[in-house]
């Protein structure tokens, strides 16, 4: 378990160090973020003490070196204060982040390890059926990484949700009931899911077909999968033995590409005027809410890093090699 | 070793493999012609590059792409009666065949065992494909028995293939060789890849396992030395041709070929008087502009004008036997076509009480 | 994942999986990228969209800003006036997808030409060096690699004050900080295992200096690596900036695709069906990174020729087949050989299988095979 623990020691400085990027941004960028802030605050009524907080926040008017704005900030997040929202009625950052934050990990959560499940097995079928009609989709799947997330998402809208009519068009939910587990909610969540989520699988799905292709031609032409052969066991069988070997890789690309996902399916939340992170994201940029978008980015990265630790954990219990207790 | 008094198991007519088709091919094996008797240990020689790997997977019909098979036949007879065409063997029939019948020993046993699964799936899953009648309980103390067969304590059954030292995992390739004692053991250089010390000790304990349970060998090594000591009887390939073909003693005490002669030479004995170590000039053929005629010509110190423009076949050679069944001989050269004397270090050997020439 | 480390889950992995052994510097030949049908659209699409880039703002037959009309307020469709239609300030659509491409294809070179610096930086150092350099560098790397890119820069440009958002430059020096961990992985993986070879080896023990070594015998192995992570980050590069500026990120006034899809989301273009104003610059982005995905398809199988699609095309089994034979099959299945051609089991004569004929004469050819006198199949042969 060295392995894993020199893994979690890793995360924790990546932690410390996106909240330390996270607190200098706002200081080292050229202009005065209070200012910024109060320019489109125009119209709401600013108090002293929004004034005195936003200054507490950004680290000017104070009479307190970097130093100590660090430590304060570093005390204020350990204590759950991610500072006040100021675009969305002056509640807690958190407050807010915690009325997305479900839906993101609903719709990006399953649609990422959807998309890595599907890519997986079709890319081990286009590698075992290597040379047959399956090869001639790989270009177009090039097409499908290479378009950006949000295209596609307003392509699906377009095509399934106004031409069609199939689906709605955008939002979680049609009604703002409370949420209730009842038939007509459940369902009706998973009626305004399907489009997004079959956008960020589509588009993803791309990446990890090829990438397990690849690496399963590689690993197929390996003495074991040859034995596996010559052993006269059933064909699926010595596809099992070769997959089993070339997920590994696989799996490190999914902590790589974790990145890349998150990014797009908050893109496409967007298009779809989906309430999770990516559209208050969006709002706390146009806003200039400075603290929502700090606040959003750390969540993200923790998120990130939750579960790239979860691969490791996969990885090291499918790799008997990683275990060596030297 | 004893001589093998069994009937042929498997006869290769003819084989011809190539890899990629069309102009740009690549002859690897041409022509072959092998038998391999029950319990036999034939030693199959040559360079790299020769096609005796070629030809020993083609036989199974293991050749990776774009390996092709060409022409000739294999028919594999497990018992007096009964007779299987490999080369048009449908695929149940060949994976039923393969492990319980024919199996393999590869050379680096790191990368012919699965590394993510344990030695005791890898022992049991052969079991478990061709023997479903046997039990969880029953396939894990076969497995342990495998083990203890070459010397392993069965609490490796759950290690790793990364755990084991190099020899301990060319014995655990042997014990999931013989799992389900098949009749032909294909060994494709076992021992390349160990120190000498452990060469040794796993030679020793084929041999043995081979005395016990009776199967045939077919070992493939570009090292003629080893064959000395286990082989029953050796064929020589070069650029994928059979040049000779004899019984393991006959070949080193009077080798027939120009390129036998070379690789006996290459060679130092640790006995008898010192000589001077010849090896052969030149290098092996490119396999896709190989020269005419007899592929070996170039590099013949016995060369003659026919070499140049006839390529000769396997001839027969007079088998002077003994009684005992009789390795027929036979070498690819003109010079042994009975139409004028060979040079007398290519001549057969006097008839010595006993022994074949 | 980790880069670096011995600890590094997948860096075994990663190296079993690097390219064939690269040879030394002398006598290699030129870098010949084979004539794959990927390799030469991609080439082609890129060549078109670079052209665009440069000329666009020439051939866009309007002023892209220019407002048409000031009484309507709905984007027009096609027409014959605009070729693609209005946008919601009636500026034409198809003049601000020609102008737009520079801004999108500058950003994205300039960020994948610096990335690709940074990574051969740090990469090739933290490979060659090893040590206490090797594991800071790594860990750098790790943290770039880890750290969510997007949200990142959404961060950096929202903070950025709006007049530094129309620096072509300075965004792509941004996004390049963002791009270059991945590539600087790879770059280490091989320099370490090519700082491994023979070569190198005996030029360190001759006394070569560092970087002489690095410069003539490392990098040009790296080369076909280099071209393949700078095309991946050109495509990043493409993607994020297109994104950020949807966004909104970006000084709304300085044309790109991205731009426009953003005015696009303003006017709701999908809600309403707008489709000249988002499908134009979106498909144009994806164009860019197919073009771009494909040329890099086409190096990854150059740099690992297993990964060429398999089997023989149509035309050439047809070609291959010798007279008498089967065709080569067009797909290759392990553990099954294909047999062209082949003699049926020799019906066994009285003498038994011990001497069995020769041949006659001479090997004119392999297919030249002497048909055995009593040619019959058999699948069982009588007790004896």
């Amino acid at each position: 378990m060295y392995v894993i623990s020199r893994r979690i020691g890793f995360y924790i400085l990546t932690a410390i160090a996106a909240v330390t990027v996270d607190f200098f941004i706002p200081r080292v960028m050229p202009g005065n973020p209070v200012n910024a802030v109060l320019a489109k605050m125009q119209n709401t009524n600013v108090t002293k003490a929004t004034l005195r907080a936003l200054e507490v926040e950004f680290g000017s008017g104070t009479r307190e070196g970097i130093w100590g704005q660090y430590v304060r900030y570093w005390n204020n997040i350990l204590h759950g204060n991610l500072g006040i929202s100021t675009s969305n009625g002056m509640v807690p950052v958190t407050t807010v982040i915690r009325g997305a934050l479900p839906w993101t990990l609903g719709l990006v959560g399953t649609a990422t390890v959807l998309s890595f499940i599907l890519g997986t097995l079709l890319g081990v079928l286009v590698a075992w059926r290597r040379g047959s009609w399956l090869d001639t989709l790989l270009p177009a799947t090039t097409f499908f990484q290479a378009a950006p997330y949000f295209f596609l998402a307003f392509l699906a809208i377009d095509l399934f949700a106004i031409k069609l009519g199939w689906f709605p068009a955008g939002s979680a939910r049609s009604t703002l009931d409370f949420p209730a587990l009842s038939w007509t909610y459940i369902s009706d969540v998973l009626d305004h899911a399907i489009l997004p989520a079959l956008t960020i699988v589509v588009a993803s799905a791309a990446g990890w077909i090829v990438g397990m292709r690849n690496v399963m031609i590689t690993t197929m032409d390996e003495d074991y999968v040859l034995i596996a052969q010559a052993k006269g066991l059933p064909k699926r069988r010595v596809i099992w033995y070769a997959a089993r070997n070339a997920i590994l890789p696989s799996i490190s690309g999914f902590s790589l590409a974790i990145g890349f996902v998150v990014s797009g399916a908050l893109l496409t939340e967007i298009v779809f005027s989906y309430p999770g992170l990516g559209f208050i994201l969006l709002s706390a940029v146009q806003e200039a809410d400075y603290a929502l978008l700090q606040g959003i980015f750390l969540v993200i990265t923790m998120a990130v890093l939750i579960a790239n630790l979860a691969a490791d954990f996969v990885y090291v219990f499918l790799d008997p090699r990683t275990r060596q207790e030297a | 070793m004893s001589v093998p008094a069994g009937h042929p198991l498997l006869e290769v007519r003819g084989l011809c493999a190539d890899y990629g088709a069309g102009p740009d091919a690549v002859h690897a094996v041409i022509g072959a012609d092998l038998v391999l008797q029950s319990g036999e240990v034939l030693g199959l020689a040559g360079e790299s590059g020769s096609g005796k790997s070629t030809l020993a997977y083609a036989i199974t019909r293991l050749l990776r792409a774009p390996g092709m098979i060409t022409g000739g036949s294999v028919g594999y007879y497990p018992r007096p009666g009964t007779a299987v065409d490999l080369l048009s063997a449908e695929e149940g029939t060949l994976r039923v065949l393969r492990w319980s019948q024919i199996s393999v020993v590869m050379q680096s046993a790191m990368n012919a065992l699965n590394p993510v699964l344990s030695i005791g799936a890898q022992l049991t899953d052969v079991l478990r494909a061709h023997r479903p009648d046997l039990s969880k309980a029953a396939r894990r103390a076969r497995a342990a028995g495998l083990l203890a067969m070459v010397g392993i304590t069965a609490d490796r059954l759950d290690s790793h293939p990364h755990e084991l030292s190099g020899g301990m995992r060319q014995r655990v390739m042997i014990a999931m060789a013989l799992a389900l004692e098949p009749q032909v053991v294909i060994m494709d250089e076992p021992t390349t890849a160990l120190d000498v010390v452990t060469q040794r000790e796993i030679l020793q304990e084929l041999m043995e396992l081979r005395e016990r349970l009776g199967f045939a060998v077919l070992f493939i090594t570009h090292d003629l030395s080893l064959l000395i000591e286990i082989a029953d009887s050796i064929a020589v390939m070069y650029a994928g041709r059979l040049v000779e073909r004899a019984a393991a003693k006959a070949l080193f005490r009077a080798p027939r070929h120009p390129y036998t002669l070379g690789l006996l030479s290459s060679f130092p004995a640790l006995h008898g008087p010192r000589r001077h170590l010849t090896g052969i000039p030149g290098s092996p053929p490119d396999l896709r502009r190989l020269p005419s005629g007899c592929v070996f010509h170039p590099r013949c110190s016995y060369v003659m004008d026919r070499c140049r423009t006839d390529a000769p076949a396997l001839l027969p050679l007079a088998a002077t036997g003994d009684g005992l069944s009789s390795v027929p001989r036979a070498a690819a050269c003109w010079l042994q076509d009975g139409s004028a004397p060979p040079p007398p270090e290519l001549a057969a050997a006097p008839d010595l009480a006993g022994s074949q020439s | 994942m980790a880069v670096g480390s011995s600890t590094d889950l997948g860096a075994t992995q990663a190296a079993d999986l690097t390219p064939p052994p690269p040879r030394p510097l002398a006598g290699r030949g030129r870098l010949r990228l084979p004539r794959s049908p990927k390799v030469l659209i991609g080439l082609g699409g890129l060549a078109v969209f670079l052209v665009v880039a440069v000329i666009g703002p020439w051939l866009a037959p309007y002023n892209p800003t220019r407002a048409f009309s000031t009484t309507a307020s709905f984007p027009q469709p096609p027409s014959a006036a605009h070729l693609l239609g209005t946008t919601q300030q009636q500026q034409d659509v198809f003049s601000q997808l020609l102008a737009g491409g520079r801004s999108t294809v500058l950003v994205a070179f300039v960020a994948g030409l610096l990335a690709t610096v940074l990574s051969v930086l740090i990469g090739v150092t933290a490979g060659y060096a090893a040590g206490l350099a090797d594991d800071l560098l790594s860990m750098l790397a790790n943290f770039f690699l880890v750290m969510p890119a997007l949200p990142l820069l959404i961060v950096i440009f929202g903070f950025l004050p709006p007049s530094q958002g129309g620096d072509d430059v300075l965004i792509g020096a941004i996004i390049a900080i963002t791009g270059w961990a991945f590539g600087a992985r790879v770059l280490r993986a091989q320099t370490l295992s090519l700082r491994n070879r023979d070569y190198v080896e005996s030029a360190r023990i001759t006394g070569e200096r560092g970087w002489r070594i690095i410069g003539f015998e490392i990098l040009p192995n790296l080369i076909p690596i280099l071209a393949s992570s700078f095309l991946f980050t050109v495509l990043y590069g493409v993607g994020t900036y297109t994104a950020l500026a949807f966004l909104g990120l970006v000084n709304p006034n300085h044309l790109s695709w991205g731009g426009m899809l953003f005015y696009a989301q303003v006017a709701g273009a999908e809600q309403s069906g707008y489709w000249w104003l988002f499908i134009p610059p979106g498909l144009a982005v994806a164009l860019l990174g197919t073009s771009l995905a494909l040329l890099n398809f086409g190096i990854d199988e150059f740099i690992n020729p297993r990964l060429r699609a398999g089997g023989l095309s149509r035309r050439r089994a047809r070609r291959a087949q010798v007279p008498g034979t089967a065709r080569p099959p067009r797909r290759f299945e392990l553990g099954m050989t294909p047999v062209i051609r082949s003699t049926p089991l020799t019906a066994v004569n009285g003498a038994g299988l011990q001497d069995f004929p020769e041949r006659p004469g001479t090997h004119a050819s392999p297919s030249a095979d002497g048909r055995p006198d009593a040619a019959r199949r058999w699948r069982g042969r009588r007790p004896r």
